[in-house]
């Protein structure tokens, strides 16, 4: 169990971080959403793994898996899904007024005079 | 329980609702409510100040929870500062959108403004770290649909490297959180400050861990070396405005680097010993000095203040890392005068924009921009206030800094760097301000006939070049006035300042209040008399550490 765990975790991080170097939208946008698929489990995991444990008092029980950890996974998926919808449209809007998907500075967009011309002059349609 | 202090938070975001659902075609009335609700939260925040400044620590709990169960809002000296801050720029800027028309140069503007100043006040405002996470992700997502206001395939491309970066950022900053849960069981602050000196000198990995990582997620949000390349693009690619309110953004991740790294991991805690002369001290100076270069370096005029954001970030950051209350005064001084100071700047940038012929911002020979004695003479002040030359407030600030760090072992360092990146910074604006208002002979070119500037879009391009409205100079006028008021109650203010960092580093009442105040009854009684005597308590526990905190800082001095 805590084996599977943390392996989850590590190889989650680990394919998360190499796609978010690859410096495309779309391998960025899919490496940002397995990081926080990675951190959810890991927040999971932050309350100790219990199985088949209730989270809420009861009389006649002794042993409780922690609640907490389930309500922040539960804020951080949606804030990462909030998040994931926000990279999504704002990549889409750079793609389709660029018509290129590198999220690093090209020489030249970076230039400033074009930056000047296309900064200024990018008027929407 | 007094319900003034969550009042900035709630107030913006009923604003935000009402603005976004109710006034969606009605551009006077969404004005008119984004700028009433900022000065609302100004006063707010005014009054939050006076009630603090003698050293009360204002406590709500959220749903009248108990502290370590529930959320709480916690408003001492520190974070009210900040808020008073905020609600202050917030007013100039949303003046400075309004007379400039940037507000309606795209969609929900003044939504989105509402929004990401409930979240830059609840970042100040919350006492669990979790819950600032949760600010911190509402102020992000406001800035990100700030930042690609009014749009432009540029605009667009820059935000994608913020977006990402701060998604990163966040990922990290979970992290972090998770690690804090595991090792101690809490997540509430002032629980954190207990607990943390309780864990046992042989399990520190876990947490230490955690310190750092939440160190780097607050240098992210602070844009310290390593990790300020999102910010130059960024605020310089960023409409006007927006810039200008990012400007307070930086200072919240040095708000929670000056927050955690005094309560929950004080200086004198033996497991984080060595992080901030190893590690803070060092990038700071780095950040300084690579942020003036980048003034010097700067081939536009908006690339130039952001690289100047960057430096002053250095500025206030090697002053927190020098770690005494005499350090930490000093940049919480700064951190006003900067934050005042790079708005202004930001938004001359932009006067600039618009007024010079082509709406070029290169430093290249364009003809003299109209109005050019105001906006030159403007100009002129908010970067003699930045470079810190006397006698605007970046001198003062400067000068505390460096008295600040006399005591240091690494005295020479930081005195080094300090006046050889001030020199630096002087030359860059000296060259751009003498560039773009100076030289401004274009061969053939009349000031009259200037085209008309080619703003962002071609719909608001009936703005005249020559004469612009006066409400944008109103409100940087405005800015600029505050920066003389606070160099000249530099005094007072000061001696404020070095309060709230006594109030600091005595940590003590501020965990007493938040985990001493009674909240809620579980049991079944009579409602109407517990919530009397939980008042009563809950006021007396205030006081109490009033007076405690009173008595520390008498010792101090």
């Amino acid at each position: 169990m805590e084996l599977l765990v943390a392996s989850a975790v590590g190889v989650l991080t680990a394919a998360g971080v190499y796609l978010v170097l690859r410096l495309r939208t779309f391998p960025v946008i899919v490496g940002t959403a397995l990081l926080s698929y990675a951190v959810n489990i890991f927040l999971f995991a932050s309350g100790r793994l219990q199985i088949d444990q209730p989270p809420i008092l009861q009389d006649g029980v002794t042993a409780y898996s922690d609640p907490l950890p389930q309500a922040l996974v539960l804020t951080a998926i949606v804030i990462a899904f909030g998040m994931t919808a926000v990279v999504v449209v704002v990549a889409l809007g750079a793609y389709l007024s660029s018509q290129d998907d590198h999220i690093d500075d090209r020489p030249g967009p970076d230039d400033p005079d074009a930056a000047e011309a296309e900064g200024q002059g990018g008027a929407r349609p | 329980m007094t319900h003034w202090i969550v009042l900035p938070v709630i107030l913006p975001a009923m604003m935000a609702a009402i603005i976004v659902l109710v006034l969606r075609g009605h551009p006077l009335l969404q004005r008119v409510f984004s700028l009433a609700g900022a000065v609302a939260v100004l006063a707010v925040a005014a009054g939050l100040a006076w009630e603090t400044a003698d050293g009360t620590i204002l406590l709500y709990q959220l749903g009248n929870w108990a502290a370590p169960f529930g959320i709480v809002l916690v408003g001492d000296r520190l974070s009210i500062l900040f808020v008073l801050l905020t609600a202050l720029l917030a007013v100039f800027v949303a003046l400075y959108a309004i007379g400039s028309g940037w507000d309606m140069r795209g969609r929900h503007f003044h939504a989105l403004f509402q929004f990401q100043l409930m979240g830059i006040v609840g970042a100040f405002l919350t006492g669990d770290a979790f819950n600032l996470f949760v600010f911190f992700e509402v102020l992000l997502i406001a800035s990100y649909g700030l930042m690609i206001h009014s749009g432009g395939s540029r605009r667009f491309r820059v935000g994608v490297q913020y977006v990402v970066f701060n998604l990163l950022g966040s990922t990290l900053f979970l992290f972090a959180l998770g690690t804090i849960y595991a090792e101690t069981g809490t997540l509430n602050m002032a629980d954190l400050a207990q607990r943390v000196a309780e864990v046992p000198a042989e399990h520190t990995a876990g947490i230490r861990a955690a310190a750092v990582m939440l160190l780097m997620v607050f240098a992210v949000k602070a844009a310290i070396l390593p990790l300020h390349f999102w910010l130059p693009a960024a605020y310089s690619t960023a409409p006007a405005p927006v810039a200008a309110l990012f400007a307070i953004m930086t200072k919240v991740g040095a708000y929670a680097i000056i927050r955690v790294y005094t309560l929950i991991f004080p200086p004198d805690l033996a497991i984080t010993q060595g992080l901030f002369d190893t590690w803070l001290l060092p990038a700071a100076l780095l950040t300084l000095a690579v942020g003036m270069a980048g003034v010097l370096g700067a081939r536009r005029l908006d690339r130039l203040v952001a690289f100047a954001v960057i430096g002053s970030m250095g500025m206030l950051m090697s002053a927190v890392a020098v770690f005494t209350p005499q350090g930490i005064a000093a940049a919480l001084y700064y951190a006003i005068h900067s934050t005042l100071a790079t708005a202004t700047l930001f938004l001359l940038v932009d006067v600039v924009r618009a007024r010079r012929a082509g709406g070029s911002l290169g430093f290249d020979p364009a003809p003299p921009i109209a109005g050019g004695a105001l906006v030159a003479g403007m100009f002129f002040a908010a970067a003699i206030a930045m470079a810190g030359l006397p006698p605007l407030s970046g001198f003062i600030g400067k000068l505390l800094i460096l008295d600040a760090a006399l005591a240091d072992p690494r005295i020479a360092w930081v005195w080094a760097v300090i006046l050889g990146s001030s020199l630096i910074a002087v030359v860059g604006f000296a060259r751009a301000g003498s560039t773009i208002f100076w030289k401004a002979h274009a061969p053939g070119t009349a000031p009259a006939d200037a085209p008309p500037p080619a703003t962002q879009d071609a719909g608001e391009s009936t703005t005249p070049p020559q004469a612009g409205p006066a409400l944008p100079m109103v409100a940087i006028g405005g800015l600029l006035a505050i920066l003389v008021a606070v160099t000249v109650f530099a005094g007072p203010l000061q001696r404020h300042l070095a309060a709230t960092a006594a109030q600091l580093f005595a940590p003590q009442p501020y965990i007493s209040v938040v985990l001493g105040t009674p909240g809620k009854a579980i049991d079944k009684g009579d409602h109407g008399n517990k919530a009397e005597t939980d008042k009563a308590q809950g006021d007396k526990a205030q006081g109490d550490a009033a007076q405690a905190d009173q008595h520390t800082a008498g010792e101090e001095h």
